[in-house]
């Protein structure tokens, strides 16, 4: 039998009453439970005010950013995929902060149109589906580096990107229920490892 | 002008330092009665403010790692409590030549210990009698037995878990009792058993029975981020506030000791620091002075404090101060375990740290090298952060569903592998004043002279191989540690296990130490030094346990002798 997870108020509420009067410990944990709420909500609150803006891609860029991370990590039967999970706004935030990640996922972006256009005579997402993948494949591997060199500044792109993907993926919440963490809970008792055969 | 204190108000003791050593001191010299000045170099903590616990990644707009991602793998991400940096604007340090050395400050109040790993272990009788023992470096002028009751009251006031197992020179100490294993012990325990490597319950300065006006641990793993309920153990939340409570302590926050000033009758009279807010030198005078800003600031300090009687630093005549630099040996390997990835949904978290660990298992045994080392290891189903998946996305390549199955089935199957163990004093390491460099406060900066010697490189290549057994006989592989391959590199780099110690030595002879028995200064009868720049060694126990359990001592020799009237 499990212990029961307490709720966060209980918690609080019993943490309080318990420390020693004239300590600084009384106060802390309803303040700052108040202050990660107030931090919480005031970031809710400007996502919601008319979605996201992006701050570094433009429109066409920015909808190739959305299609390139659903790509790496999509929607299917067991969760939602990358745009779900708010990995492009992640990307467009940092991007927009970082002269290093503008070079590397920037110029990486248009290096995608431009290999796009030589190919196929149009741009990463006026491409077939069959087209998108097959410039995809090349890129997303590094031994096609290896073969030909012209690939290696996509296979870099590439490969950070679908890190910041997974990064963005991998740590929203439904990236979390997918993976099946649990705890960043408040627990009476650390119950250890569940029976399992062989561990 | 400077504003050098015309009203003159003298306290008892000015104490320089707010961490586990400063704030021992500031609890014992309070609660004594004596009337103690704080001076900090950072600001005050706020933990409603600056501790981040229980928040998700997804309820940050950077995920945890910060403006431009610059947290990405670093101390200073957003959720770690307050802790120190790497590098500090402003504030510089060099190296020689041909020399690596990091150096990880603090400027908070608590410093270290309000991120610290809470590891608490006892150094054991051989520790205090090295070169009784084998020869080398030097014997402590204390015995186990004389530091042994700081230990217990340290353990008793601020709650470490354990369990008393008689390891040989891993001393038992005032345990409550510990946490039960996560999965990734239990295997990594049968495994250790299996090769007779000892493996029991770690023993972390965290809660897990309310004590002392705490609340026990809630277990949500979170100890780095700070404990908003105090479960765990930092100077900022335990020791600072007992100390005022007395109504007897003053902290100065934001104040950057620059020198111990000479008084006429041989002691010390006065600390002159600067004032970060007005960039203006300031003087606080005291009786008697508790240097506390961690081994490496305390050594640059007395170097600092240059007089005509002291041409080489206040307390320096022996020439001893930055000498003797020590880190403890770091090597890391990591491994994958299969048997993990069917493991159903569980809560993995326990408290912020290992529940299990390693003691040195072949004390007293020939061995290819002197003394010894502990392992730690963790792993297994923890909260996902940023970079997790990096090395998946490496292996796997490529994109779409069988990505994201794969970052799915390798979730929470790796165990990582850390050794620390002790190094042995050199000639070649050691600290001293840059000629040519001031920081931003107009302070000389420490220049560091840094090389292992070849005791702990066979050493870091025995805790690589030792990783490398364990992690097989448990049915893992190894997928890499940092910098595989080259034995000669699978050691830490000097100062960066952040255990950098040994600058202000204690001995019983002046000539080749600079503190006595009770870490006082030969020279200077009214300076001592309460953070590990007095340790003679630094054995493979993380030294903060015995940085607290030598300040109590210390603070209670202060205090007889300010009854004594010798102040």
């Amino acid at each position: 039998m499990l212990p029961d997870p307490v709720t966060r108020r209980n918690v609080l509420k019993s943490l309080s009453m318990g420390a020693a009067v004239g300590s600084v410990l009384r106060a802390i944990p309803l303040e700052a439970a108040a202050y990660a709420h107030s931090l919480i909500q005031a970031e809710k609150a400007d996502a919601k005010a008319g979605g996201y803006v992006p701050k570094y891609f433009t429109g066409h860029l920015y909808r190739t950013l959305q299609s390139l991370c659903e790509t790496i990590i999509p929607a299917d039967a067991d969760s939602g995929g990358a745009i779900e999970a708010g990995a492009p706004e992640f990307i467009d935030l940092l991007t927009s902060e970082n002269p290093e990640y503008q070079l590397k996922l920037g110029g990486g972006l248009v290096w995608l149109d431009s290999m796009c256009t030589d190919r196929y005579g149009r741009v990463y997402l006026d491409c077939t589906p069959q087209q998108r993948k097959e410039i995809l494949d090349l890129i997303a591997y590094r031994k096609n580096a290896a073969t030909d060199e012209s690939l290696s500044q996509g296979v870099a792109f590439f490969s950070m990107l679908r890190n910041m993907t997974s990064d963005g993926f991998f740590t929203s919440k439904i990236g979390i229920q997918y993976l099946g963490y649990i705890g960043n809970s408040y627990l009476l008792e650390f119950p250890g490892c569940p029976p399992v055969p062989g561990v | 002008m400077p504003n050098l204190n015309p009203s003159r108000k003298v306290y008892d003791v000015c104490i320089i330092g707010s961490g586990a050593g400063g704030g021992t001191a500031a609890k014992v010299l309070t609660e004594g009665g004596l009337n103690v000045v704080m001076l900090e170099a950072g600001p005050r903590l706020n933990p409603d403010k600056d501790f981040k616990e229980h928040v998700w990644p997804y309820e940050l707009a950077h995920r945890g790692v910060g403006v431009a991602g610059g947290g990405r793998f670093q101390f200073n991400d957003e959720f770690l409590a307050p802790n120190g940096f790497w590098e500090i604007e402003g504030e510089p340090y060099t190296t020689a030549p041909g020399s690596n050395f990091r150096w990880f400050r603090s400027r908070i109040e608590g410093g270290r210990t309000n991120h610290w790993g809470r590891i608490s272990l006892r150094f054991g009788p051989a520790d205090f009698r090295a070169r009784s023992t084998d020869g080398m470096g030097d014997d402590w002028p204390i015995t186990y037995g004389e530091l042994s009751p700081y230990y217990d009251k340290v353990e008793s006031y601020i709650g470490v878990f354990g369990t008393r197992e008689n390891v040989p020179n891993s001393p038992d100490g005032v345990f409550l009792p510990p946490p039960k294993p996560r999965c990734t012990e239990t295997i990594i325990k049968k495994a250790c058993d299996s090769l007779h490597i000892t493996c029991i319950p770690s023993r972390l300065a965290i809660l897990t029975q309310p004590l002392n006006g705490r609340p026990a641990c809630h277990y949500c793993a979170q100890c780095g981020r700070g404990c908003i309920s105090a479960a765990n153990f930092s100077s900022s939340q335990v020791m600072i506030p007992p100390a005022q409570a007395t109504g007897r302590f003053t902290m100065i926050a934001n104040a950057m000791a620059r020198e111990i000033v000479m008084g006429k009758s041989g002691k010390a009279e006065a600390v002159s620091y600067i004032d970060k807010a007005t960039r203006s030198e300031q003087r606080i005078y005291a009786k008697a002075f508790v240097i506390a800003a961690s081994a490496c600031e305390s050594a640059r300090l007395l170097l600092n404090s240059r007089s005509p009687a002291f041409p080489d630093g206040l307390a320096n005549s022996s020439g001893v101060v930055g000498r003797y630099l020590t880190d403890s040996v770091g090597s890391s390997l990591a491994g994958h375990f299969p048997q993990l990835e069917g493991m159903p949904a569980h809560n993995h978290d326990g408290v912020g740290g290992m529940h299990m660990y390693m003691p040195w298992w072949r004390f007293g045994q020939k061995n290819e090298f002197l003394r010894g080392y502990h392992i730690e290891f963790g792993g297994g189903r923890g909260m996902p952060g940023v970079g997790g998946f990096d090395g998946v996305c490496a292996e796997h390549e490529g994109y779409g569903t069988s990505l994201k199955q794969k970052c799915h089935s390798s979730y929470g199957t790796h165990i990582g592998f850390s050794g620390r163990g002790e190094m042995i004093p050199n000639e070649k390491s050691y600290c001293e004043i840059d000629p040519n460099v001031v920081d931003k406060w107009g302070i000389p900066v420490l220049r560091f002279h840094w090389q292992w010697g070849e005791n702990e490189i066979k050493m870091a290549q025995d805790m690589q191989e030792t990783f490398r057994s364990i992690i097989e006989a448990a049915g893992g592989t190894v997928t890499g540690g940092r910098r595989r391959g080259a034995t000669s590199n699978s050691i830490s780099e000097g100062g960066e296990i952040i255990h950098e110690l040994g600058t202000v030595r204690m001995g019983n002879d002046p000539k080749t130490s600079v503190l006595n028995r009770n870490c006082q200064a030969h020279d200077v009868r009214n300076v001592f030094v309460a953070d590990a720049a007095p340790f003679v060694t630094n054995p493979d126990k993380n030294p903060t346990l015995t940085i607290m359990a030598l300040s109590w001592r210390t603070s209670e020799y202060l205090l007889e002798q300010a009854k004594k009237g010798e102040l």
